[in-house]
């Protein structure tokens, strides 16, 4: 065994015992990946024991995806060996993995909506005799899966009909009929809610208990202790410790992020105006968002902190005119915004960074100044002609300002990295002059470096005066960039907390209210209830 | 690679990697090896029969290219914007049918029967864009709609027989200055769509569309007016191929432009777009185009049957698509 791990589980929590720890079925010997000029993982070492769940904690783009995506095939490792069951192996694909036994149940669920619940688990080897189905031996061996996980539903319910929560539980009954011996937990509860992750983690000690070795991923610093075993901290692609789970929080935040929060979060030195510059009122879009008001000030920064799923996404893309909404109003500057107009919101100084860069942001084929001047196409166009040289002049310079690394403009945005790729897109509403900036995960993927000179920008377009309204799943993040933090929970604001002062726990008790009264779960639905 | 040394290895690979990317290698890849490619299909030719050269000839490619090139052209637009038009081929005839019938049976001027052809185009294709756009029809299915209500009704007019073109369509087969008018047209035609694909506010924005809809979108530009636009401007200069064709014949043909709308896909692929959208480029269709001509002409005068000639056709667009999917191969890893 290499390096690290510098001390053992020494506290065992609950039922688990001390007894020494089981040889690895699983591991990553010194594993490297690097994608062009980029070193995503250097030298990492993590071993996956049976019986044992191996937490990975690291910021967004810390490497945590990375490397399970090179346990469960998707990667190749360009440096180091994978050895399974003490031999090196090669993981070629997703096939090769599962083959292995190890399996990866994703953050977007690998099902078929329209198929039922029987024929999911049992996709792609429906047992047949003669080329037609046998019904009996599908439901028995369905049957068999779901009771691993407890799972109680009718087994001819098309999957689609589940809440998340049991569709995740189908996924994970499909994988252990498969005979999987590692199991791959990547954020499984960023989309439950809190008696749904109480289902998950009991499922979770029952495969403990059957030897099943799992990895778990989450964001949620309290749900380690409670279910983990050993925690391996990443930190900008290296591991940087490997303690126990029962470590507190407060050193797996340090160990995570490398140096106190307060150094991480550049203060602003102004205060905000009075002066409302952008004022959101009874914003409602039914089933999504309940009434929401919001102002920002002239020179504030206002956080929205919530859990996946809260509404919050929703409510930037409807201030920004993205998506529709039935009933509330939104003002800038005292100017009445149409709704579901992009274009109008743009002329009104909003800027809308979304959450998925590439998805959302980029023409990933088109230039960087090409990027750059999107917004501004039209409006410093003359007779319909673009003023292209113009354009790429002012690109050079936001470019400069920003400090975005490039070859020149004219380089496609693909070939940058993440964190010059989101500078682009924030580029893009500075170039526009945008006073009123929505920002929706603005550091995710996004390494600390550039993270910080994105905190710049953020203080730097508060100090002119402008107004931001910033979402982050990122507690710390939200609470130390932001002057404020508004909270959101099923499409509701449930509380706003002064950032100066407020605490994680605080945030995270208000992202939990109501959370279990969601439209979308029905009251029936609850599996851990009524015996069949 | 051995896990014994991951820093040494790793350093030069990528080192490497980033002097041989993009930028330059995508430029010329899209630009220049069609253009090259075409040069050497003439160096082939030519060194296989003279007859090729001569100015006699290369006037005849030029004519020949010049209705798939025009038709191409307003492909261009629809493909940079990442959809498809299906109905260029119909359109084209029913535009040079409903012109020679508002000049024969309507007694609409000459000119007007022209301008009334070439509009007929633009309805069809704003048509199409409205679909696409405001019906969330996927292009493939609103164009192939397209496709056969235009042919349909250029049936219903013309009751299956050809009608007299007028005088303005004629001459559009006619000859200036000893230049074919067709190459003239062909020329004006390519001009147009390279201004209005780098110069204009419509042109960057189908880029855009075309890269990432919903990038554009949110970034303020006005996703479903650039989708009518493309469309509207794909059947305009599918009108004006149509008019070619019409006056070339001095009749408009029922059957007209059959199966057109394959070849000038084909050009556009060729000359470098990618079917996904946000590529592409006036020049190279205008090279896609020639290429196709070219071949088809260089396998006339080599004698090669016509049915031997969609083979190599079909070669050729597989070849050029095969070089696009390397080079991006190449540019994501």
């Amino acid at each position: 065994m290499t390096a690290a791990a510098p001390v053992p589980a020494s506290e065992p929590s609950r039922s688990r015992t001390s007894v020494p720890a089981p040889a690895p079925v699983l591991t990553l010997d010194s594993v490297s990946k690097s994608f062009g000029p980029v070193d995503v993982l250097k030298d990492i070492t993590v071993h996956v024991r049976p019986g044992r769940v191996q937490v990975l904690l690291g910021e967004n783009g810390a490497g945590k995806s990375t490397l399970i995506k090179m346990m469960s095939g998707i990667y190749q490792p360009d440096g180091g060996r994978v050895v399974v069951d003490g031999k090196a192996v090669h993981l070629g694909s997703v096939r090769d993995a599962e083959r292995l036994g190890i399996a990866t149940i994703h953050q977007e669920l690998n099902l078929v909506p329209s198929m039922t619940v029987a024929e999911n688990v049992l996709m792609g080897r429906l047992p047949s005799r003669g080329g037609f189905v046998s019904r009996r031996t599908t439901r028995r061996l369905a049957r068999e899966a779901l009771d691993r996980v407890r799972l109680d539903v009718d087994l001819d319910t098309p999957v689609g009909q589940l809440g998340i929560a049991r569709q995740q539980l189908v996924e994970i009954a499909k994988a252990l009929s498969l005979n999987a011996r590692v199991l791959i937990l990547d954020e499984p509860t960023a989309a439950l809610t809190g008696s749904e992750t109480e289902v998950l983690f009991g499922v979770v000690e029952e495969l403990r208990r059957d030897d099943v070795a799992m990895v778990f991923i989450s964001h949620h610093l309290e749900e380690i202790a409670a279910i983990g075993d050993e925690v391996s901290v990443l930190r900008d692609g290296a591991l940087v410790a490997e303690v126990p789970a029962s470590t507190p929080e407060d050193e797996l935040v340090r160990l995570m992020v490398g140096r106190g929060i307060t150094e991480q979060y550049p203060r602003r030195t102004h205060t905000p105006g009075d002066e409302v510059l952008l004022d959101v009122r009874g914003l409602t879009r039914t089933g999504v968002l309940h009434g929401i008001d919001v102002q920002v000030r002239a020179g504030e920064v206002v956080g929205v902190a919530g859990l996946v799923g809260a509404g919050r996404t929703e409510l930037l893309r409807a201030i920004a005119g993205a998506d529709p909404y039935d009933s509330g109003t939104v003002h800038v500057d005292g100017q009445r915004l149409a709704p579901r107009s992009v274009g109008s919101a743009v002329a009104a100084g909003i800027g809308h960074v979304p959450e998925d860069r590439k998805g959302q942001g980029l023409v990933l084929d088109a230039s960087v100044a090409e990027n750059l001047g999107y917004a501004t196409l039209a409006a410093t166009s003359r007779a319909g002609f673009a003023d292209r040289s113009g354009q790429r002049s002012r690109a050079q310079e936001v470019a400069t300002r920003l400090r975005i690394r490039m070859r020149d403009v004219d380089q496609a945005a693909r070939d940058l990295s993440g964190g010059n790729q989101q500078k682009i897109v924030f580029g893009r509403w500075v170039l526009a002059g945008s006073r009123v900036l929505l920002l929706d995960e603005p550091t995710r993927g996004v390494d600390v470096g550039a993270r910080v000179e994105i905190y710049e920008l953020i203080n730097a377009v508060a100090a002119a005066g402008g107004a931001v309204l910033l979402v982050s799943s990122d507690l710390p993040e939200v609470l130390g960039v932001s002057d404020r933090v508004l909270v959101m929970s099923g499409g509701r604001l449930t509380g706003e907390l002064p950032a100066s002062t407020a605490t994680q726990d605080q945030v995270m008790a208000l992202a939990v209210k109501h959370a279990d009264d969601d439209d979308h779960v029905a009251p029936s639905n609850g599996p851990e209830g009524s015996p069949s | 690679m051995s896990g014994s040394s991951t820093i040494a290895p790793t350093k030069p690979s990528t080192q490497e990697r980033r002097l041989r990317l993009p930028g330059l290698s995508g430029q010329l890849a899209t630009t220049l090896l069609p253009f090259i490619g075409l040069l050497v299909l003439c160096l082939v030719l030519f060194i296989l029969t003279p007859n090729f050269l001569t100015y006699g000839n290369l006037l005849n490619v030029g004519v020949q290219a010049s209705t798939i090139a025009v038709m191409a052209f307003g492909m261009t637009f629809v493909i940079v914007a990442g959809g498809i038009d299906l109905s260029v081929g119909s359109v084209a005839a029913l535009s040079g049918m409903l012109s020679a019938w508002m000049f024969a049976t309507a007694d609409l001027p000459g000119w007007l029967a022209l301008v009334g052809g070439l509009l007929t185009g633009l309805v069809a294709g704003a048509v199409s864009g409205f679909a696409v756009a405001y019906g969330r029809l996927p292009a493939f299915i609103a164009t192939l709609a397209m496709l056969s209500v235009a042919r349909g009704l250029t049936l219903v007019i013309s009751d299956g027989r050809p009608i007299r073109t007028s005088p303005a369509v004629s001459w559009l087969g006619s000859d200036v200055l000893g230049v074919p008018v067709p190459i003239i047209v062909l020329a004006l035609a390519g001009i147009v769509t390279a201004v209005i694909l780098n110069r204009t506010v419509i042109g960057r924005s189908m880029y855009a569309v075309g890269g990432n809809e919903e990038a554009a979108r949110l970034s303020g530009i006005p996703v479903k007016r650039v989708l009518v636009t493309v469309f509207a401007l794909s059947g305009l200069f599918a009108a004006l191929a149509g008019m070619l064709i019409a006056g070339r014949l001095d009749s408009a043909q029922p059957q007209a432009a059959s199966g057109y709308e394959l070849d000038a896909i084909a050009a556009v692929v060729i000359g470098g777009a990618s079917l996904s959208g946000g590529v592409g480029r006036a020049s190279g269709t205008l090279v896609g185009a020639l290429i196709l001509a070219v071949i088809r002409n260089g396998l006339n005068v080599l004698g090669v049957s016509s049915f031997w000639q969609q083979v190599v056709i079909g070669l050729v667009i597989a070849l050029a698509v095969f070089v696009d999917v390397l080079r991006r191969r190449g540019t994501r890893t």
